[in-house]
């Protein structure tokens, strides 16, 4: 089976999971199961006014698109989206979607999973925190833990 | 050679890009952050920790011991906290 071209967009503009879901699965009768991840901006317990997503244009969509590539190749999937969002986020607000389709849930389950674990630690983005009382805030630094997570899928 | 800045490496060195001539010495991605480096306090601050700094060529990741192009592109930027 050839393996699925995966639909890559970066972009400033909010997206809706449902439309994308409809827009993957729509007049198929192939796809037996379909997992959805949705990444959200949280305030942090009311740290946070916002989050600034700054990113590499062109290397984004590549990156996600090698990372996207590799994830059809490795489990046998029907169909693949995702969509990464650049710009200030307000609580709340979406920041990814992944939604990966299949025959079956498990390689659904699994390419979704290894998707977020790849993006955190290989797409070029970069989070700043703007903070609720002051404004200001610094960079998010990055978790060891996502590094590791990414690690797990070593083959 | 054309260099671009993201995040904290950027907001340090004070731009977001800029085309430099690189000595002719400074042929690895290594050489390139040593260079950089002392070029000013601005490049020291963004540079003092260079194992933890990022870099593609071209758009794509590569590791601190691999060859500079001939030209292109070269990206440094922190660890990614994207997702």
């Amino acid at each position: 089976m050839a393996a699925c071209r995966p639909t890559i967009r970066v972009q400033p503009d909010d997206f809706d999971a449902g439309a994308e879901i409809r827009a993957l699965a729509e007049n198929r009768h192939d796809i037996g199961a379909v997992v959805t991840f949705t990444g959200l901006c949280r305030d942090e317990g009311g740290r946070l006014a916002a989050l600034e997503l700054e990113h590499y244009p062109g290397m984004a969509e590549a990156e996600i698109e090698r990372v996207a590539r590799e994830a059809a190749e490795r489990w046998p999937l029907t169909g693949l989206t995702v969509i990464h969002r650049h710009g200030m986020m307000k609580p709340g607000a979406n920041i990814v979607l992944v939604v990966a389709a299949s025959a079956h849930r498990k390689a659904a389950f699994e390419a979704a999973d290894f998707l977020m674990d790849y993006l955190k630690s290989r797409a070029p983005f970069w989070k700043k925190e703007h903070l609720a009382d002051s404004g200001e805030g610094g960079w998010v630094e990055a978790k060891e833990s996502d590094a590791a997570a990414a690690g797990r899928w070593k083959k | 050679m054309k260099l671009i800045y993201f995040a904290w490496v950027r907001e340090r060195i004070g731009k977001g890009e800029e085309d430099v001539e690189l000595p002719a010495d400074v042929t690895r991605v290594s050489d390139l952050l040593a260079w950089l480096k002392g070029r000013g306090e601005n490049y020291g601050a963004a540079l003092e920790y260079p194992e933890i700094i990022r870099v593609a060529i071209n758009q794509e990741h590569v590791s601190h011991d691999t060859p500079l192009p001939e030209s292109g592109e070269i990206a440094l930027f922190p660890p990614m906290t994207g997702g």
